[in-house]
């Protein structure tokens, strides 16, 4: 690129940290895309054919209309549409998500009960796929076209082409039925009882209860459905990251931090890493996305008590506020995530924050 | 302190680049080094550093003052890059790392080469920013590579490879990618510093306009040899090689004045 003059550009504006004035825009266009997501879910959910007065009603009831409108006007259901979307985002406001049909019970409390399940499977599938993703795909990429590079194509490529549901109820029946090294189903061992509960996470709370005992079986019980759940991520993780990798060692600024002599870990971590992790955290998010809707059949055959199921058992009954209540959560992850993406663009590349 | 290089030979993945180089440089005199793209001028230079692509095979003598560079271990040769050899590479938009502050990128090989700390490094740097002459050296210590022109941040390399005072320096093709308002600048800025720190500089370029405006000896490469050296006077008025003659009647108007870049260079130095 020819230079045109020879002045330093000054910053364009003045006043708030960049960073913080980058936070602000994102979190106010994320508020923005939840009030999208509260109107998505609640058009989506009434849109779909099938009637939650004849799912929900016996036969008998179904006969008589003095029944049927009672029971409309109790959830409800006479009012016109968009008086209905109002009152839901009213209440969504206030934290109050309506009545749940089947449990009889506000599917805010049933969410509370199931939604930290969900996370604390999901988040450690995350975190394992992070590590071990991130750390073979810079293997990878150092050694390429050696052992190690095709060792880890072969591991990769199997995690990405496996089904998750299979490979659920293989490691379910090597791990154990089989060689019993892993605890079967649930979050903990029933017979020690449980922390009391200040996260919804075994494992956190445990920790806080001072409950050594708690956690190693909390840990046992998370260890298999949390690595079935991230062998996917671990190899797309993988080979991104090993192609992302190769590409910042051809860089230029690579060659010139050789040329300044400074230590290979220096050259790795400071100028390799940081710029492959752009591509990397894209990847990532998006992944973690698609990692949220394997925990269905996961927590189907783990038969963890999570979100995946309350969803399942939710939509089979046309439950129409808990299917509502769970679309909200599921897009909810999703806008954090994202926000979370978009915060570490801006945090690890100067150029996107002080646009 | 001299640089020699001797017979300098390179063949990458069976062809051969380099087929046996010589050239010589000395301190304070900067050493053209001229030729096509292709001739091995950009190789030369990454081989003193050892820095050439991988599959890469190096045959000959690489000789800085007493020390053989070729054969010398990883962790010396290390210590050699940056802190006695230093390199000024041809596009600042590249060489520079995007995220790395232009204060981090200064000192960072200062407080390993030299093990400065943080206070001393950062003075230091400051110090070498108001040298090639960038306005505003305490704030420019903060900013990020993009917030600066091309020639500003040619300029911030220039420092970079400086920081450590090295003995030689290597720049390859410091201007090709600067417009042509601001490759003076930058040319002098290069000559300057050589005369005033006593460096060895090799200048790698393919324009014989900046050549003959800074240069004080030219050796001029073609297929991976060089054709034709001696002083920057005798190759450009008299050359005795056909090739150095056919670059430059190539040039616009052939006649290879010092006009295109007009760098004052004091006759004294």
């Amino acid at each position: 690129m020819p230079a045109t003059d020879d002045t330093p550009r000054a910053p364009r504006r003045r006043g708030a940290h960049p960073l913080a004035r980058f936070l602000i825009r994102r979190i106010l266009l994320a508020l923005l895309l939840a009030w999208g997501i509260t109107l998505v879910t609640f058009v989506l959910t009434n849109l779909v054919p099938g009637d939650p007065v004849a799912a929900n009603l016996g036969q008998r009831a179904l006969g008589d209309p003095a029944i049927v409108a009672q029971w409309r006007s109790q959830h409800g259901l006479d009012k016109p549409l968009w008086e209905q979307y109002l009152l839901h985002l009213q209440g969504v406001v206030h934290g109050d998500l309506g009545t749940s049909q089947q449990s009889h019970r506000p599917v805010s409390q049933d969410l509370a009960e199931f939604v930290p399940a969900t996370l604390e499977l999901a988040g450690a599938a995350i975190l394992v796929s992070l590590v071990l993703g991130v750390a073979f795909g810079v293997i990878a990429a150092l050694r390429r076209d050696r052992l190690a590079d095709h060792a880890l194509r072969v591991l990769s490529l199997i995690g990405i082409s496996v089904p998750t549901f299979w490979l659920a109820l293989v490691a379910f029946y090597v791990f154990f039925y089989r060689l019993q090294i892993t605890p079967g189903s649930g979050r903990v061992d029933a017979a020690l009882g449980s922390a009391p509960a200040v996260t919804g996470l075994q494992t956190v709370d445990a920790l806080l209860a001072g409950r050594g005992d708690i956690f190693g079986s909390a840990v046992g019980h998370l260890i298999t459905p949390a690595l079935v759940l991230a062998l996917y991520t671990i190899g797309l993780l993988t080979r991104f990251t090993r192609s992302a990798v190769l590409e910042v060692l051809g860089q230029d600024y690579v060659r010139a931090a050789r040329a300044k002599g400074l230590p290979g870990r220096t050259i790795l971590f400071r100028y390799v890493l940081r710029s492959a992790l752009v591509p990397i955290i894209t990847v990532a998010g998006l992944a973690f996305g698609s990692l949220l809707s394997g925990t269905v059949l996961v927590e189907a055959i783990f038969a963890w008590p999570g979100v995946g199921q309350y969803a399942y058992k939710s939509a089979t009954t046309l439950d129409l506020p808990a299917v509502m209540g769970v679309g909200l959560v599921v897009g909810v992850v999703y806008l954090v995530i994202n926000l979370i993406v978009d915060v570490l663009y801006g945090v690890i590349d100067p150029r996107v924050r002080l646009q | 302190m001299t640089l020699d290089i001797t017979d300098l030979k390179v063949t990458i993945g069976g062809k051969e680049i380099l087929r046996g180089v010589d050239l010589s440089l000395q301190e304070g005199r900067v050493h053209g080094l001229a030729g096509e793209s292709g001739s091995g001028k950009t190789m030369t230079g990454l081989a003193v550093l050892g820095l050439l692509p991988h599959g890469s095979r190096t045959t000959g003598s690489i000789a800085l003052g007493e020390r053989e560079l070729l054969t010398l271990p990883p962790k010396e040769l290390n210590r050699v890059r940056g802190g006695e050899v230093a390199m000024v590479f041809q596009d600042p938009a590249t060489s520079l790392h995007p995220m790395l502050t232009i204060g981090k990128q200064l000192t960072e090989h200062m407080r390993h080469h030299l093990g400065l700390d943080k206070r001393e490094a950062r003075r230091r740097a400051v110090e070498l920013l108001g040298k090639v002459r960038i306005p505003g050296a305490e704030e420019a210590y903060g900013r990020f590579p993009h917030q600066f022109s091309g020639g500003m941040r040619q300029r911030i390399a220039i420092a970079i490879a400086l920081a450590c005072s090295p003995k030689v320096l290597i720049a390859d093709e410091p201007t090709t990618a600067l417009d042509v308002t601001v490759q003076a600048g930058v040319l002098r800025l290069l000559r300057g510093l050589c005369d005033e720190l006593g460096l060895a500089v090799l200048l790698v370029t393919h324009d014989l306009g900046v050549m003959s405006a800074v240069a004080d000896e030219v050796s001029v490469m073609k297929d991976g040899l060089v054709v034709e050296t001696g002083p920057r006077g005798q190759v450009l008025r008299e050359p005795a090689h056909p090739y150095t003659r056919s670059l430059l009647d190539s040039l616009p108007d052939a006649e290879p004045s010092p006009e295109p870049a007009p760098g004052p260079r004091s006759e004294d130095s």
